[in-house]
């Protein structure tokens, strides 16, 4: 007879077994786990904005909130009841249910994410097999939300905010998904528990770097962070699309923001990094949570590092950069991966099933993806370069025309 | 004949939404209400999906419909001002094409009912079968030399020639002198 | 279980819905809407009788894969010509477009 220890996985044959109704108990436990799901992000985002500030402070030579509470770690709380007692203005001529609409939608696709999130090698909210579309799918609804929130607010300035934000997210989203493609045709599976599963042996950023970096990237930019976060640059403008918001609605947008941020720093530990892999994770399963944690941590900070010492840039850079660079090189990069995954497969350098978390017996296969990613990476360096060589001469060529001195340093248009 | 469970209970729910939502799509006068009901009636069909253990297809659904083609909607109505020219949203003939349609609608539902009409009519499936295919074996067709292998290539010229067709249609005159 | 008559009654109403929307409206975005309606009527017949009749054949689901193809590239090149109409003539509306017509 098992105890009552592990109270998710066991709540709903306890109480069955304590005479309860079994249709009852499930659905209890069912939503003991959503609520469970859905309150993690809650919670941390409180402290991750108290990290992100004092981060910046540092960084900018400051001190950062020291006032409210031991460090200032209650100032996110005091900040969220100012929120509330703000007054909540709806602008005339506002399209009311849609205004009040966006924010809810903004928080509930970042929260919806954290279903498929496995903590733990027992725990995850739902362990679907399509869970990388899954968050794909879901991540898709954030340029509805943007369109509501900046169309309802009937200004033309959020509007406008509305469709540049919706251009960068859906340009970004291009290669966001060509990069997920390689750690399913490395996993072969779809499901986020067999993702983390196959990085047993080695973790998915040492055989495909390339992949990590342009999901990291691609992800800066859905997110709105620097340096792609020129749509509501706040040293230059006011806001984006979500101009008009006001008091707790605006909160809840700012809030949806940062736990984006952090749902994305967790999905790279996920899809790059291992998940919950770590030191004696066999024995003890509990254990996966930290080490997930430990490494979300890692990402999160260098986001933040980031975000606080890249400069921003332009318009249509973003769109170069995203067009020219990142989506062809995430096509070749496929092409290639593919190519040598084959190519493992017919050397016989791939491990065998029982050998597949041992260390060694991957070096082989990820030696071969990881030279396959340099040379293409350095390819795709060097055509960056000369790219960059003759926009820079051709810049030169024609302030020589003008009788202008040369511009200081070239365009970095990729 | 139909028991009361968590699964009726979602059809029912996400008929409400498959419908109420194609109503709001041909009734309303604002468009972009119009594109909004549209993404509520395709987000039930995608819990369809579901409940028909396609979740492949239910993802698919809501990043295709609801990520792209909703929002290329919403930016024609804008780009097209369609919402400064509202007029009249129906046309003379509004309802003739209601008779035409439920009429049709009759027919078609005939044609599902009667066959069923009664208990143990031949060819009603009463049990499900509890094997289903997946989304590795609808990848597997979909690149099996004797599946859809040909299909599948001429879809994807088929996308790429609309994508440069758009792009050449849509572009402005003043761009190609640049 | 819900009968697969149920589906396929939603559907046939989802479908002629759409006709209703294609025939009555006047605006061309609110046309290609509704036939997006009826694309996805026809998709919720092909999934319920695939996961009725043969779920192992996959046949179903890749048919309701292409629709989703079809669909998309409707709507990409649809929309562009709706733009290109509307520079021409400063109108969406399909009786004001009727240059073709003898």
């Amino acid at each position: 007879m098992t105890t009552c220890v592990d109270i998710i996985n066991t709540l709903s044959p306890c109480l069955v077994r304590a005479g309860w109704n079994a249709d009852v108990a499930n659905l209890l436990s069912l939503l003991l786990g959503v609520v469970i799901v859905a309150t993690v992000p809650l919670l941390t985002v409180i402290l991750l904005i108290w990290i992100e500030r004092k981060f910046a402070a540092r960084i900018q030579d400051r001190i950062g909130p020291n006032r409210v509470g031991p460090y200032g770690l209650l100032q996110s709380l005091a900040d969220a009841l100012k929120m509330l007692t703000k007054e909540d203005i709806t602008p005339s001529g506002a399209d009311r249910i849609l205004f009040n609409l966006a924010p809810i939608i903004t928080f509930a696709t970042v929260v919806l994410i954290w279903a498929i999130i496995p903590f733990t090698p027992l725990h995850i909210g739902a362990d679907l097999s399509i869970g990388i579309l899954y968050f794909v799918a879901v991540g898709s609804i954030g340029a509805v939300k943007v369109m509501i929130g900046g169309w309802s607010s009937n200004n033309k300035y959020a509007l406008l905010g509305a469709f540049r934000t919706i251009a960068l997210i859906v340009s970004y989203e291009v290669p966001m998904i060509l990069a997920l493609l390689v750690p399913v045709l490395m996993a072969g599976s779809m499901g986020m528990q067999d993702l983390t599963r196959a990085q047993g042996g080695m973790w998915f950023i040492v055989m495909s770097p390339l992949a990590a970096i342009i999901f990291f990237v691609a992800n800066l930019a859905e997110t709105g962070r620097s340096p792609f976060d020129l749509l509501e640059a706040e040293s230059e403008l006011i806001a984006g699309y979500n101009i008009e918001y006001s008091g707790f609605k605006f909160g809840m947008f700012m809030a949806g923001e940062f736990m984006h941020v952090f749902t994305v720093a967790v999905l790279t530990a996920v899809l790059f990094l291992g998940g919950w892999w770590g030191p004696f994770v066999d024995q003890l399963p509990a254990l996966g949570f930290i080490w997930l944690g430990l490494k979300t941590a890692v990402v999160y900070l260098f986001m933040l590092l980031i975000r606080n010492t890249v400069p921003r840039f332009r318009i249509d850079q973003v769109m170069n950069i995203n067009w020219k660079f990142m989506v062809p090189l995430s096509i070749v990069l496929i092409l290639v991966q593919s190519f040598l995954l084959r190519l493992i497969d017919a050397l016989g350098l791939r491990p065998a099933p029982e050998m597949a978390n041992d260390l060694l017996a991957n070096l082989p296969q990820t030696l071969v993806l990881l030279a396959g990613n340099l040379v293409l990476g350095a390819i795709f360096m060097h055509l960056l370069q000369r790219h960059g060589r003759t926009l820079r001469e051709a810049d030169e060529a024609l302030a020589v025309v003008k009788g202008e001195a040369a511009p200081s340093g070239g365009l970095a248009e990729a | 004949m139909i028991e009361l469970n968590a699964q009726t209970i979602a059809f029912a729910v996400l008929s409400a939404l498959v419908l109420g939502g194609a109503l709001g799509v041909v009734t309303t006068r604002n468009l972009v209400h119009g594109a909004l009901w549209l993404v509520l009636s395709l987000l039930g069909v995608a819990g369809y999906f579901v409940l028909l253990s396609a979740p492949f297809l239910a993802a698919v659904q809501v990043l295709v419909y609801i990520g792209a083609i909703a929002i290329l909607i919403v930016f024609a109505v804008m780009l097209t001002r369609s919402m400064t020219s509202l007029g009249e949203v129906r046309n003379r003939q509004w309802w003739l094409s209601a008779i035409t349609v439920i009429l049709l609608f009759l027919l078609l539902a005939a044609g599902i009912i009667l066959p069923v009409w009664g208990r143990g009519a031949p060819g009603e499936v009463t049990t499900l079968s509890a094997t289903v295919g997946g989304a590795a074996e609808l990848g597997a067709a979909l690149v099996a030399g004797d599946g859809f292998v040909l299909p599948f290539e001429v879809a994807s010229i088929l996308l790429t020639a609309a994508m440069i067709g758009a792009i050449v249609v849509a572009r402005d005159e003043e761009d190609e002198q640049a | 279980m819900i009968p697969l008559w149920m589906y396929l009654l939603v559907a046939a109403l989802l479908f002629c819905i759409g006709i209703y929307g294609v025939l009555a409206r006047r605006n061309a975005v609110a046309i290609l809407m509704s036939v997006e309606l009826m694309l996805n009527a026809v998709n919720i017949n092909l999934v319920a009788f695939w996961r009725y009749l043969a779920p192992q054949d996959m046949s179903g689901q890749a048919f309701a894969a292409f629709v989703f193809v079809i669909a998309a590239a409707e709507a990409a090149v649809g929309l562009a010509i709706l733009l290109f109409v509307y520079r021409t003539k400063r109108s969406v509306i399909v009786e004001d477009v009727n240059l073709l017509r003898w």
